[in-house]
């Protein structure tokens, strides 16, 4: 039993901060808030150099090989910096649905590719009734031999816009069934959304749109679970990172603004906020790496359903008082544009309502408690 | 990382559940639709029970003593050469966890947890003589005199008065939420003896046998109706100076001593979770009528009481793994401390809410009593926990100040 990071874990976590401090400062997070592709083909490149891209891909494919628990002390260091970009799209919406499902042959075509950064991957689960259960997956998809065709509305896809691929989830005669569906093609159609974290959400249209399936016909559903239970902690991650990033900068903030000739970090009305900050991100970082840890143990299945509902039910709402708070420390200056800290504020929101806010998982959770 | 046991761990933990399975006395043990906290089983604990005027109370407490004693285990923490079984920081927080789980008593009070390991720090060879195995036979109960009527938060400003008479200390003064000293045997205290010196600089740790003509016990009912602490009154008590521990004006230091046995406070998130699970399998079976009829919103609190319980294992087990480390947790304790309290009065406000109108019986044998009324018992009782040792408020400001670097106000 033991809750520290090893050598390796930490080795990554320094590595990636000092590369983010140089690679991804706030002036990038706001340039891509307000380029078109939303994300650097440079620092993606970069990225793919350190080797980050396939970090969970099996060393025969070109990948790095490490564990789920490393893979989420990298993503906690990406919320931290904001990187903008289609990273969580590409690796948790593409390299993990194909190590999950796909045939050897195409994780031989695409991972080696993914793990480069050579290719860009999305999820398109989400629909118009933005539920989250194989209820809400409506698109319809013929299958023939490995051909799938697509016809559907798929919405709040990230990155879509810019991706060379979506693996998307549509429904069969036999149940949800997944394809790897490019792009650059007439029946796909993409609509970038504005979103309240300037992030790339799209609508993608698609009109028979051509793919090829990915596992089995009807099978899609499951071979979702374990990707959906990855995306969901890899999300908590994100939170974690970012609501670290937001607590420093106000506990920084508190001990330098000057009111009633006191610094503001010397009355117990804002110490006490921040002492409930740092309660917070703790607990959303060690209950994400608890779920983390009974993902890449192989911990049982329920255990490890449990353990994602409960990390995403509380990451979503600790990390949300942890930017609010962050939010009142600054006073008026939070407010502004100009000023980093709401940043911060509108991102969690996003991650917040990506695979379920702490109401979806809530219930999940009293559920599998058997309430 | 890693929240399973090593070979090693799981080995240990297999021994400590065998103990309790074989050891532990049947009137300790929950029965099905029970509260462990509120059943028909002893759960005064074993300071109360083993000056209870009914014999087989007495007799409950003394065996459980005794096996424990056998094995060195009611004082896990303490080094083998006084008595103790030297179980490493993590073992103590296996023993913790599997003594939590079984909801047995401890045993031994704050003789074990806070006298003890004090004297092995700063005690004499005669006072560890003649204190420390007397604590491990179950002979002596101790309570502590810290608190004052004017010191509470502010424990260092205390007033109660020791003056140096020869061979002895003539104290004067008043203590109060002193726990347990209506069983207790002997009393440890902090008291003045520098009235000039720095708050901090003047204060002397000092024992003595709560028999001493001149010092007074009073009852403090709480709004529980329960008798758990006291008023301890001082008139001209004459302690033996060798009943000081350490030196004289050191006593603020040697009573903040860091002990450094397991500190995690794992039981607590242990029995929330284990009385949870009791709660939930008690509304779905034997306890269906007691359940609100509009039960969906108290339903989801339950959900996010489970969810925190496993917040507070993580803190614990953060507490428990800086000490592995052979570090001192810092701000990290009090995190511990503020979000343990707080989750034990929420978990208690949303366990008494699943019964509705029931929230108000309180007599435990009522047939109208879901659950014995533990959690409405619980709902009470709960209340001083935000307050004692160190309120809440203390602990924030320990958080931003020692921990986040804030500047002192």
């Amino acid at each position: 039993m033991d809750l520290g990071m090893n050598e390796q874990q930490e080795l990554l976590k320094n590595s990636a901060r000092e590369f983010l401090e140089n690679e991804c400062p706030e002036s990038h997070v706001r340039d891509m808030e307000e380029d078109e592709k939303g994300y650097s083909p440079v620092l993606w490149q970069k990225m793919a150099e350190q080797g980050w891209h396939g970090l969970l891909v099996p060393e025969q494919y070109g990948g790095a090989g490490f564990d789920f628990i490393d893979q989420m002390v990298l993503v906690e260091e990406l919320g931290r910096a904001l990187v903008p970009g289609p990273y969580m799209s590409s690796v948790f919406g593409g390299a993990i649905p194909i190590i999950e499902a796909g045939s050897d042959a195409q994780k031989q075509e695409f991972l080696p590719k993914i793990a480069a950064g050579e290719v860009i991957f999305s999820l398109a689960l989400t629909e118009p009734s933005a539920r989250f259960d194989e209820a809400g997956i409506q698109a319809k998809a013929t299958v023939s031999g490995n051909d799938v065709t697509i016809s559907g509305t798929k919405l709040f896809v990230s990155d879509a816009h810019v991706a060379d691929y979506l693996v998307v989830a549509a429904r069969s005669g036999k149940g949800v069934t997944l394809a790897i569906v490019p792009t650059k093609q007439a029946g796909v159609k993409t609509t970038v959304l504005q979103t309240i974290a300037r992030d790339k959400q799209c609508e993608v249209v698609l009109d028979n749109a051509k793919g090829q399936l990915l596992g089995t016909d009807g099978g899609g559903w499951a071979a979702l679970g374990p990707v959906i239970q990855k995306y969901t902690v890899a999300e908590c991650a994100y939170l974690v990172g970012l609501a670290q990033m937001d607590f420093e900068i106000a506990v920084d903030y508190a001990k330098e603004r000057v009111q009633f000739g006191r610094p503001i970090g010397s009355f117990q009305a804002i110490q006490h906020k921040c002492a409930d900050m740092v309660t917070d991100v703790d607990g959303s970082r060690f209950i994400m790496f608890k779920a983390a840890w009974s993902i890449a143990s192989g911990q049982p299945a329920n255990d490890t359903s449990i353990a994602v509902n409960m990390a995403k039910a509380w990451c979503s709402e600790a990390t949300r008082r942890v930017v609010a708070h962050g939010q009142q420390i600054h006073g008026g200056i939070g407010f502004t544009k100009d000023y980093k800290i709401q940043l911060f504020y509108r991102r969690q929101k996003r991650a917040e309502l990506a695979f379920g806010d702490a109401d979806f998982h809530r219930e999940l959770v009293a559920q599998q408690l058997g309430l | 990382m890693d929240w399973s046991d090593n070979p090693e761990q799981a080995k240990f933990r297999q021994e400590v559940r065998a103990f309790i399975q074989t050891k532990l006395p049947e009137r300790y043990r929950p029965k099905a639709g029970e509260s462990a906290e509120g059943g028909e089983g002893f759960s005064g604990g074993w300071q109360a029970d083993r000056k209870s005027t009914d014999p087989e109370r007495v007799a409950t407490a003394t065996a459980w003593a005794n096996a424990l004693a056998e094995r060195g285990w009611i004082a896990p923490a303490w080094p083998k050469e006084y008595g103790g079984a030297g179980l490493s920081t993590i073992e103590q927080f296996i023993y913790n966890q599997e003594m939590a789980e079984a909801a047995a008593p401890s045993v031994g009070g704050m003789g074990v947890s806070m006298l003890g390991p004090t004297l092995i720090v700063h005690g004499s060879p005669e006072q560890k003589q003649e204190h420390l195995s007397r604590i491990l036979s179950g002979e002596v109960a101790w309570a502590q005199g810290y608190s004052e009527p004017g010191a509470g938060s502010d424990l260092a400003s205390l007033q109660t008065r020791a003056v140096r008479d020869g061979d002895e200390y003539v104290i004067n003064g008043q203590k109060i939420w002193t726990s347990g000293a209506h069983f207790a045997d002997w009393l440890f205290a902090l008291v003045r003896t520098d009235p000039e010196a720095p708050k901090h600089r003047g204060i002397s740790f000092m024992i003595m046998d709560i028999k001493t003509p001149g010092l007074t016990v009073r009852p403090i009912i709480d709004m529980g109706w329960n008798h758990p602490f006291n008023e301890t009154f001082f008139e001209d008590v004459r302690v033996p100076a060798k009943n000081l521990i350490g030196e004289e004006n050191r006593g603020w230091y040697v009573g903040m001593t860091l002990l450094d046995f397991e500190r995690s406070g794992i039981a607590g998130a242990i029995s929330y979770r284990r009385a949870m699970g009791e709660t939930i399998d008690f509304l779905k079976n034997s306890g269906k009528n007691f359940r609100r009829q509009d039960f969906n919103s108290t339903r989801l609190e339950m959900a996010d009481r489970a969810i925190e319980t496993e917040v507070l294992f993580n803190f614990s087990f953060r507490i428990v793994t800086i000490q592995s480390r052979g570090l001192v947790p810092n701000y990290e304790a009090s995190v511990n401390k503020t979000f343990g309290s707080e989750l034990h009065q929420r978990m208690s406000r949303t366990q008494t809410k699943a019964w509705g109108l029931f929230g108000n019986v309180w007599d435990g044998k009522s047939k109208y009593a879901p659950m014995q009324a533990a959690h409405v018992h619980d709902y009470v009782g709960s209340v001083p926990h935000s307050i004692f040792s160190g309120s809440n408020e203390i602990q924030r400001n320990v958080i931003a100040t020692r921990g986040l670097g804030l500047p002192r106000g």
